[in-house]
């Protein structure tokens, strides 16, 4: 994140409205609480062995509406999900929930670390998040475990028709010529 | 019995060491042949994605009439949050059944998802799991890891204290070891972050490997596939990159247990440990002697 506060902030960068966006989505609601106190940051594993990973920065940004900034930031993929900051934020704040829905608007850009794009399309394809190859299926039987479930991917992908990513991500890959 | 994607993807011993337990403790164990990744892993990128494989999940087993049991903590988080969430929230609800609807599915709220070590303690009882032990463990000392998953976030998952949890080392306790305190027991193990910064994944699970072994612990006792890959499947990884020596086996809880069981170290598939488990399983067989 470093990088992306070494630029002074212009005023024309500013989305007044983007925190009131974020506040309207499942898990970004009590954004506006946040009083800037630092114990998301002190308490991070993450924080501890990054040098650009500030969750407290993160709200910061977003409350500000430096949208394109935070949006773009390589950091914003580095939280672990662990959700020690949002069980210890004193005002409630559910900051992990803020970096997902920050997540998911990068996303629907486009903007997404290859790894979960890799793990949708598994999903679309077998119903597993990993592709668990022949031999470990195979070998299942000689330890003595049942088959493993077959998944539905058919009735998988009815259900997920419509979802805004999946469709940025096909859109993508047209564009790119994949 | 819900697996989810990383254990037969690459923890099988977690599998076998689990369902051997809980037959001889006489949980009786339906497969169910259409579910799905429980949604986890997609939630960073897709709220919306995770809510309804989740959903399609407990529909499935609302189907059938029956509660469901993980193995991880990662796929019980979700099931538990996905439900509490769909049953308290009409709109959010109605917005995904429809999604379900093709499939002749539809979430009604009417199932409990627990994980393994929470069935252990809640379904079956500490008194039952005393009983079952037939080779007491006292030889052993050992660590506890519980991932993040089972705790937090704690308004949704709602179990045991995420700051100071219990159940694992009453679990661990009652098969005779002892369980020891250590710096940061409750530090993430890393897993989330692997695929984009391997780097900081590492440096957290050599953080809990090294607190780990300050204490002398004769190994770390996990209830989760991703923490027992950033353990066990990683350890050499981390010796080499940090040129330290841990030699720590991390061993599933059901594995101790069945132990404990009197079951043998190759039923309990210790064989497919990478961290060589020799040492602790000579303790074990010798003091049995």
């Amino acid at each position: 994140m470093t990088e992306t506060i070494k630029e002074p902030i212009k005023a024309s960068e500013i989305d007044p409205k983007f925190k009131y966006e974020i506040s309207k989505m499942h898990g970004g609601e009590k954004l506006l609480r946040c009083f800037q106190c630092g114990t998301c940051t002190s308490d991070c594993p993450v924080a501890r062995f990054s040098e650009t990973y500030r969750p407290r920065q993160i709200i910061r940004m977003t409350q500000l509406g430096l949208k394109e900034r935070v949006l773009n930031s390589d950091a914003l993929w580095l939280c672990a999900a662990c959700f020690t900051c949002t069980d210890r934020c004193p005002q409630d704040v559910e900051v992990a929930s803020v970096i997902r829905v920050l997540r998911n608007l990068a996303a629907e850009k486009g903007m997404v670390p290859l790894v979960f794009k890799e793990q949708a399309c598994s999903i679309l394809e077998s119903g597993y998040a990993y592709k668990i190859p022949e031999l470990r299926l195979k070998k299942r039987e000689t330890q003595g475990l049942p088959p493993l479930p077959k998944g539905n991917a058919e009735s998988i992908r009815k259900s997920l028709s419509g979802v805004k990513f999946l469709k940025a991500i096909e859109k993508k890959g047209e564009q790119s010529g994949q | 019995m819900f697996l989810g994607c990383a254990i037969p993807y690459r923890v099988s011993a977690y599998e076998t060491s689990a369902r051997k337990v809980l037959q001889k403790l006489g949980v009786e164990l339906a497969e169910m042949p259409e579910f799905n990744c429980c949604g986890l892993p997609l939630d960073p990128v897709s709220h919306e994605m995770m809510l309804i494989l989740a959903a399609r999940n407990l529909a499935l087993a609302e189907q059938q009439g029956l509660n469901i049991i993980t193995l991880c903590p990662g796929c019980a988080g979700t099931l538990k949050k996905v439900n509490k969430m769909l049953k308290e929230d009409k709109a959010l609800r109605e917005q995904i059944n429809g999604h379900l609807k093709e499939s002749g599915l539809e979430f009604k709220g009417t199932v409990e998802t627990k994980h393994l070590i929470q069935v252990l303690m809640e379904d079956v009882g500490l008194e039952k799991i005393k009983n079952a032990v037939v080779k007491p463990l006292t030889m052993l000392k050992v660590a506890e890891h519980n991932g993040c998953h089972i705790l937090r976030p704690k308004e949704y998952i709602g179990f045991d204290d995420p700051e100071d949890p219990q159940t694992l080392k009453t679990l661990i306790e009652a098969t005779g070891a002892t369980c020891l305190d250590y710096m940061d027991e409750t530090e993430c193990c890393g897993a989330p972050s692997v695929g984009v910064s391997d780097k900081i994944a590492l440096q957290l699970a050599r953080d809990k490997l090294s607190h780990v072994k300050m204490v002398d612990a004769q190994a770390l006792i996990t209830i989760c596939p991703f923490c027992h890959i950033m353990y066990d499947t990683n350890e050499l990884r981390i010796e080499k990159m940090f040129n330290e020596a841990y030699g720590i086996p991390v061993l599933h809880y059901p594995q101790l247990l069945g132990l404990a069981m009197g079951m043998t170290p190759e039923e309990l598939a210790f064989n497919e440990h990478r961290v060589d488990t020799s040492k602790i399983i000579k303790q074990v067989t010798e003091s049995a002697q």
